[in-house]
């Protein structure tokens, strides 16, 4: 679960990216982040990844307090969540298998099981074959699809995409929040920030809603 | 169309044994050690070129260590002990020759004495090597008697001996004292001179080996930085980021290791017959010593350790201040 209280976030160049923004996520509910760019939707993300830290207020995630999760805690609690970039984020020089592979890696799963879950994420985003191919010899949206194999492979409670479908055609994108929505049903909190209106109006999930920083509440949830 | 049992989650299936974990975590070692490998081998250039410069920092103390070995081994045959030659004047009769040997041996600070007559002088000189012919020419012996003079173990010290060998210059029978063998001690003092100079010299050299790792794994963790955040950034430990390091730190003391022991048998095969042809000429056979089993698995041991120490060092500082940017 995610849980925001109060929180308030100012960069050091003197930005103010969030104020007073609250909201909470149960175990095992998905939602949309919407709001226009810059508005504020990747701090929001980046606050949960622990790539930022709030100036003031509380962030929890799966009931820890980020604050207290700092030096040597951070790998761990960063294995709990996954993470989908908007810019990807893969490794270059790594084949595709390699990439996908690399939280299952770090969390010590034996080869064979990892061969296991590398294809089954890989099926999931439609890669399959792909293995061996290196990130630059892919399209932008099968990067993305790669990265978002990436994120759900070590089966974390917790999952959040920035911009996932951005690459992606409507029928990709469609398809990769099925998976999404997949994840979500088997009990994964799931946070998307996105600005496809069109498509979150096909799913009946939550919507949070953020403008200049703050959450605006009343924004029609999206029906199904 | 539903999720596949391989990324339902989170976490189930049974907790993994500790033979389980284990072996996992050979696995895992084993990967990074096949890839770090791999990853020096696609460098093959800068590889070598740093396996060189660490090969020449561990080979250079293991040189000198063996010409301390080897000076060595060449003065082990010779008498450590003060040994005082007294040549009496020339043409001095026996009983008197006798009796200034039998006052000599009488001090306190002699423990023995030989008395050698010319006919013997002669003898002695004849076998050695080369005087034989020169001394056939003479036609009569040359040489007066000669007292050799051992000090008591207690007189032994540089000091006493100056005192003894003045008080025997001074005596009227002595045309000429020598102290015979004050140069092996010299050479002794400038042999333990020369193995301290060895310990010192590898103890820097040994820090520059560390420095010269720590500059290679430095330069690799900068060319692999993005490499090193997205792994920090799906979940990766200072530890997992730290270990592809350590094992190219070890890699790098190895072979450098192992390149230093060949550099040193080759210099040995090199300088080999030459020392052998100047120990002929000297009748001694003398063989340059090269390393031992013990001497060999230091340098190779020591340089492996020195290059983990490196890589360690390095890593850990460097990894530390490496951090995703969102």
């Amino acid at each position: 679960m995610i849980a925001f209280e109060r929180v308030f976030k100012r960069y050091p160049n003197g930005r103010e990216a969030l104020s007073e923004v609250s909201f909470e996520l149960g175990q095992g509910e998905m939602a949309f982040l919407t709001g226009h760019s810059g508005a504020g939707k990747s701090t929001v993300l980046k606050l949960i990844a622990l790539l930022e830290r709030p100036s003031r207020g509380q962030v929890r995630v799966n009931g820890l307090n980020t604050a207290a999760v700092t030096g040597r805690k951070i790998p761990a609690f960063r294995r709990l969540v996954g993470v989908v970039f908007q810019d990807h984020k893969l490794l270059a020089d790594r084949p595709v298998f390699d990439n996908v592979a690399l939280p299952l890696a770090i969390a010590g799963v034996p080869r064979r099981e990892m061969d296991k879950r590398v294809r089954a994420a890989l099926d999931q985003v439609g890669l399959l074959g792909k293995e061996t191919s290196f990130p630059l010899e892919l399209s932008a949206g099968e990067q993305q699809r790669v990265g978002i194999a990436r994120a759900v492979v070590s089966k974390p409670p917790v999952l959040i995409a920035d911009e996932p479908t951005g690459n992606l055609d409507p029928e990709l994108a469609r398809e990769v929040m099925n998976l999404f929505r997949r994840f979500n049903e088997v009990g994964v909190t799931v946070l998307i920030a996105t600005h496809d209106v069109h498509l979150i109006g096909q799913f009946g999930v939550r919507r949070l809603h953020i403008e200049k920083g703050q959450l605006v509440t009343g924004m029609p949830d999206v029906a199904a | 169309m539903s999720l596949p049992e391989e990324l339902r989650g989170p976490r189930q299936g049974p907790p993994r044994s500790a033979a389980g974990r284990l072996g996992g975590w050979l696995e895992r070692h084993a990967q990074t050690l096949v890839s770090s490998v791999g990853r020096l081998a696609r460098a093959p250039f800068a590889t070598v070129l740093t396996l060189g410069v660490i090969a020449l920092g561990l080979a250079l103390p293991a040189c000198l260590h063996l010409v301390v070995v080897n000076a060595r081994a060449v003065t082990a045959g010779l008498e450590k002990t003060v040994q005082v030659s007294v040549y009496l004047r020339p043409g001095l009769p026996a009983e008197q020759a006798q009796r200034a040997e039998r006052g000599i041996a009488a001090r306190n600070d002699v423990i023995e004495t030989t008395l050698i007559t010319p006919e013997e002088g002669l003898k002695q000189l004849e076998a050695r090597a080369g005087f034989g012919d020169a001394l056939k020419a003479l036609k009569e012996n040359p040489l007066p008697y000669a007292i050799t003079v051992r000090p008591a173990p207690q007189f032994d010290t540089p000091a006493a001996v100056e005192t003894l060998t003045a008080e025997l210059r001074a005596l009227p029978e002595v045309d000429l004292v020598q102290v015979d063998t004050e140069w092996v001690r010299r050479l002794e003092a400038i042999l333990e001179a020369l193995r301290r100079i060895v310990v010192v010299a590898a103890g820097l050299l040994a820090l520059g080996v560390v420095a010269i790792v720590g500059n290679t794994i430095r330069l690799d963790i900068n060319s692999r930085r993005e490499e090193i955040e997205v792994t920090k950034l799906v979940g990766g430990s200072n530890a997992f980021v730290r270990r592809p390091f350590l094992y190219s730190g070890v890699w790098y003391g190895l072979g450098g290791g192992l390149l230093a022991w060949v550099l040193v048998v080759t210099v040995i095969g090199l300088l080999g017959p030459a020392v052998e042809t100047v120990a002929v000429l000297y009748s001694s056979d003398f063989r340059l010593a090269g390393l031992d089993r013990h001497a060999a698995a230091t340098l190779v041991g020591g340089g492996t350790l020195l290059g983990w120490i490196g890589s360690w060092v390095t890593a850990s500082y460097h990894l530390q201040r490496i951090e995703p940017r969102a």
